[in-house]
C-alpha cells in the first residue's frame, strides 16, 4: 500500500525496518526530519535515541553503540558530514558497520541550507584520511529513501563498513506516494564464535561483527592492528595488508554491491548518465526525446561508490555520446571519463535549484 | 600478583617511560576493580589518544576501545546508552579530555550519564613531544611555550562541577590508597563520575621544568607529597588559592 510520505520520513521508517536500534545525531537542514522521526519511532521498538552535542559526538556514539551490539545510524548534511569524517575513518579502520545519511545541500560551507546539490559525492568517497573503499547509494524517490536505507544497513552488515545513503535535499524533502514494502530482506548480525575480531587478510574475508560484554576481551583500535586488534603501528606488513583488505573486501564484491537501471538504451545513440533527483529529470527528458523520435537512453546510478565502471562494457555499440547532468561542477563526470573513450558532455548546475527535464532536453538538442 | 589476571600477558613491557605516573594509576584502577570484585567481562574501557590512553588499551584483559584523539567520551556515551548493563570507564589524558574533547566532557557531565572518567593529568602533551596543554600551569616551559606558558590552566574538577558531574575527586599517584578509594567510589557511583589524577610526566614536563620538578622522575613523584593539600571541605575547591599547590580530595 503506497503511503504519502516525505523522503526523510521514509528513510527513518526504512532504518527501523532494517533493525536500526540506535540513532545519534545533531540537527542540520535538510536532514533533520530523519532525526525527528527517529526520536518518535525508536522508543516504540525499544531503541535508543540521543541528540548529541555535535556531529563529531554523534558519529562517535554511533560507533560505540555498534560495538555494544546495535545497528546504528546518523544523518546529516555536507558541513556536518565534514565533522563526522574523522570518526568515519575510524569506522573504516575498525570495520564498524553503520549507516550515515547525507542529505546534500548547496555548499561549500553553510551554503544554502534548504537548497539541493550533489556536492558531497567526492566528500563521501575521499573525505576520510588514508586509503579505503566505501559504499554510497543514491536514491531518487521517497520509496527509495525507504528501500535503500534498508539496503545500506544490509551492505554495512555484510561488509562491515560504514555505508552512505547519499541523498539530496530534493529527495529528502519531496513528499510523494511511497511504497513501503514489507518484503525487503534484512541482513541480521550473527554471533561469531572464535573467529578473529577483524577478518582474515589472506582471503579478505569479513568476520561477523562481534560485540562488547560477552567476555571476549576485544581489543579495538583505530591504529594499525592485526586481526585480533593488537596495535602494529611499526609493521609495514600489517599496514599494507589492512589497507589491501579494506579495499579488496569491497572491490572483490562489486558485482554484489553495485546496482543501476537502464532505460531505452537498446538502440540509443546518446546516453544520459544521472543519479539522485537529477535522474528523475533525466528520465523525463529522455522520454520526451524518444517521443520526438530521438534515440536517447538513460542509465541511472543507484550505487555511486563503488563506481559502476562495468556499465561501459555493456553499452550497446550504437552509443556515440554520453551526457552527464549533475548538481555540482562535475564530480562523477570525470569518473565516467576514466572508463570510456566515448565523448562525454557535462551539464552542471550549482545554483541551489534542481536540474529540470527541459534543461536536460535543451542540452540533448544542443549536442545532437 | 593477583592483578595479573586483568592484564593481557602479551603486552608487556608497558610503553611508559620510567617514573611515569601512568603505571601507578593503571595499578590503582585495577586494584579498585579487584577490591570491588567487579566482573571485568561486563566492563568496557574506552580511551582516546596519548600516553594515558594506553593505560587500558591494550593492557587490560577486557573489552577495550581505543578511539580518536578527544572522542572517547562520545563513544562511551553510545556504548552506555545502548547497553546500560555494561560498566563503561573512560581513561585518558588531560589534553584528550579537556582540549579537543572538552565539548564531549562537559556534555556527558551535564547529562549525568553513568560513566566513570579518569583523567591522567600530567599537564602536558606527552606522546606528541611536550607541547602546552590546557592544564599546564602558568609559567611552565613546554615545547610550544619556550618562554613559559602564559594562559591560565583549567581546573578540571571545577569545570565538570559546573557542567553537572555528580561525583568529583582529585588525587595524585603518590597518594595511591586515597586514589584507589576514590576510584572505587566513582565506579559504584550512579551518574557521571570524574577523577582528576595528578600523574607526572618527567620526560616531557619534568626535564623542562627542573627548577620546580627536581632532577629525577622519582623526585617528581615524591614532590607530589609536598605540593598537594587535602581539602577539609568539598567547597574548598572554590576558595583554595595557595599558589603552586594542588588541592586534592572529594569535591562532590
Ligand atoms: S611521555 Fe610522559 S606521560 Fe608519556 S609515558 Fe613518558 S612519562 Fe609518561
Amino acid at each position: 500500500m503506497p503511503q504519502f510520505l516525505q523522503g526523510n520520513e521514509a528513510c527513518a521508517l526504512g532504518a527501523i525496518k532494517a533493525g536500526c536500534r540506535f540513532y545519534a545525531g545533531y540537527p542540520i537542514t535538510p536532514s533533520s526530519e530523519i532525526m525527528e522521526q527517529m526520536a518518535r519511532e525508536l522508543p516504540k521498538v525499544g531503541g535508543v535515541f540521543v541528540q548529541m552535542e555535535d556531529e563529531i559526538g554523534s558519529m562517535g556514539a554511533v560507533i560505540g553503540a555498534t560495538w555494544a551490539g546495535a545497528k546504528a545510524m546518523t544523518a546529516t548534511s555536507g558541513p556536518g558530514l565534514t565533522l563526522m569524517l574523522e570518526n568515519i575513518g575510524y569506522a573504516i579502520m575498525t570495520e564498524t558497520p553503520c549507516v550515515i545519511v547525507d542529505v546534500q545541500r548547496a555548499g561549500p560551507s553553510t551554503g544554502q541550507a534548504t537548497k539541493p546539490a550533489s556536492g558531497d559525492v567526492m566528500q563521501v568517497r575521499w573525505g576520510a584520511s588514508g586509503d579505503y573503499e566505501i559504499i554510497a547509494l543514491s536514491p531518487w524517490s521517497a520509496t527509495e529513501m525507504y528501500e535503500m536505507t534498508i539496503q545500506a544497513f544490509n551492505l554495512a552488515e555484510t561488509y562491515r563498513v560504514p555505508v552512505f545513503l547519499l541523498a539530496d535535499e530534493a529527495v529528502g524533502h519531496i513528499r510523494e506516494s511511497a511504497v513501503i514494502s514489507p518484503d525487503i530482506p534484512v541482513v541480521n548480525r550473527v554471533d561469531h564464535t572464535d573467529l578473529p575480531t577483524f577478518g582474515n587478510s589472506k582471503d579478505n574475508s569479513v568476520t561477523p561483527m562481534p560485540m562488547f560484554g560477552q567476555g571476549r576481551k576485544l581489543s579495538v583500535t583505530g591504529s594499525t592492528h592485526d586481526e585480533w586488534g593488537y596495535r602494529k603501528t611499526q609493521s609495514p606488513e600489517a599496514q599494507a595488508t589492512s589497507v589491501a583488505r579494506f579495499c579488496n573486501k569491497i572491490k572483490q564484491n562489486t558485482d554484489k554491491i553495485i546496482s543501476y537501471e537502464s532505460y531505452h538504451i537498446e538502440d540509443a545513440e546518446t546516453i544520459v548518465i544521472a543519479y539522485g533527483f537529477t535522474a528523475r529529470s533525466a528520465l523525463k527528458a529522455v522520454q520526451t526525446a524518444r517521443a520526438d523520435g530521438h534515440k536517447v537512453g538513460l542509465i541511472r546510478l543507484k550505487t555511486i561508490w563503488p563506481f559502476p565502471e562495468g556499465i561501459f562494457r555493456e553499452l550497446p555499440k550504437t552509443v556515440k555520446k554520453i551526457v552527464v547532468p549533475e548538481m555540482n561542477q562535475g564530480q562523477i563526470v570525470r569518473e565516467i571519463q576514466r572508463f570510456t573513450a566515448l565523448p562525454v558532455e557535462q551539464y552542471n548546475k550549482t545554483n541551489g535549484t534542481v536540474i529540470t527535464a527541459s534543461e536536460i532536453a535543451d542540452k540533448l538538442n544542443e549536442i545532437r | 600478583m593477583k592483578l595479573d589476571k586483568y592484564i593481557r600477558p602479551e603486552v608487556f613491557p608497558t610503553p611508559f617511560c620510567q617514573g611515569c605516573g601512568h603505571g601507578i594509576l593503571m595499578q590503582a584502577i585495577l586494584r579498585a576493580l579487584d577490591e570491588l570484585s567487579l566482573d571485568i567481562d561486563k566492563m568496557v574501557f574506552v580511551s582516546g589518544i596519548g600516553c594515558a590512553a594506553w593505560i587500558p588499551s591494550p593492557h587490560f584483559a577486557a573489552d577495550t576501545l581505543h578511539t580518536l584523539h578527544g572522542r572517547p567520551i562520545a563513544y562511551a556515551t553510545g556504548i552506555k546508552l545502548f547497553n546500560p548493563a555494561l560498566k563503561v570507564v573512560v581513561i585518558s589524558g588531560d589534553g584528550d579530555l579537556a582540549a579537543i574533547g572538552g565539548n564531549h566532557l562537559i556534555h556527558a557531565a551535564r547529562r549525568n550519564i553513568e560513566l566513570t572518567v579518569i583523567c591522567a593529568n600530567n599537564s602536558i602533551y606527552g606522546m606528541t613531544g611536550g607541547q602546552v596543554a590546557p592544564t599546564t600551569p602558568c609559567g611552565a616551559k613546554t615545547a610550544t611555550t619556550p618562554q613559559g606558558a602564559s594562559e591560565p590552566p583549567f581546573d578540571l574538577c571545577k569545570l565538570v562541577w559546573g557542567a553537572g558531574a555528580t561525583y568529583i575527586a582529585r588525587s595524585t599517584v603518590f597518594h595511591v590508597k586515597e586514589l584507589v578509594k576514590y576510584i572505587k567510589k566513582a565506579l559504584t557511583h550512579k551518574g557521571f563520575s570524574f577523577i582528576d589524577t595528578v600523574s607526572p610526566c618527567y620526560t616531557q614536563y619534568g626535564r623542562r621544568n627542573q627548577n620546580v620538578c627536581g632532577t629525577s622522575p622519582a623526585n617528581m613523584v615524591l614532590d607530589l607529597k609536598n605540593i598537594s593539600v587535602r581539602a577539609k571541605q568539598p567547597d574548598e575547591l572554590f576558595t583554595f588559592s595557595e599558589k603552586d599547590k594542588i588541592l586534592t580530595g572529594e569535591f562532590k
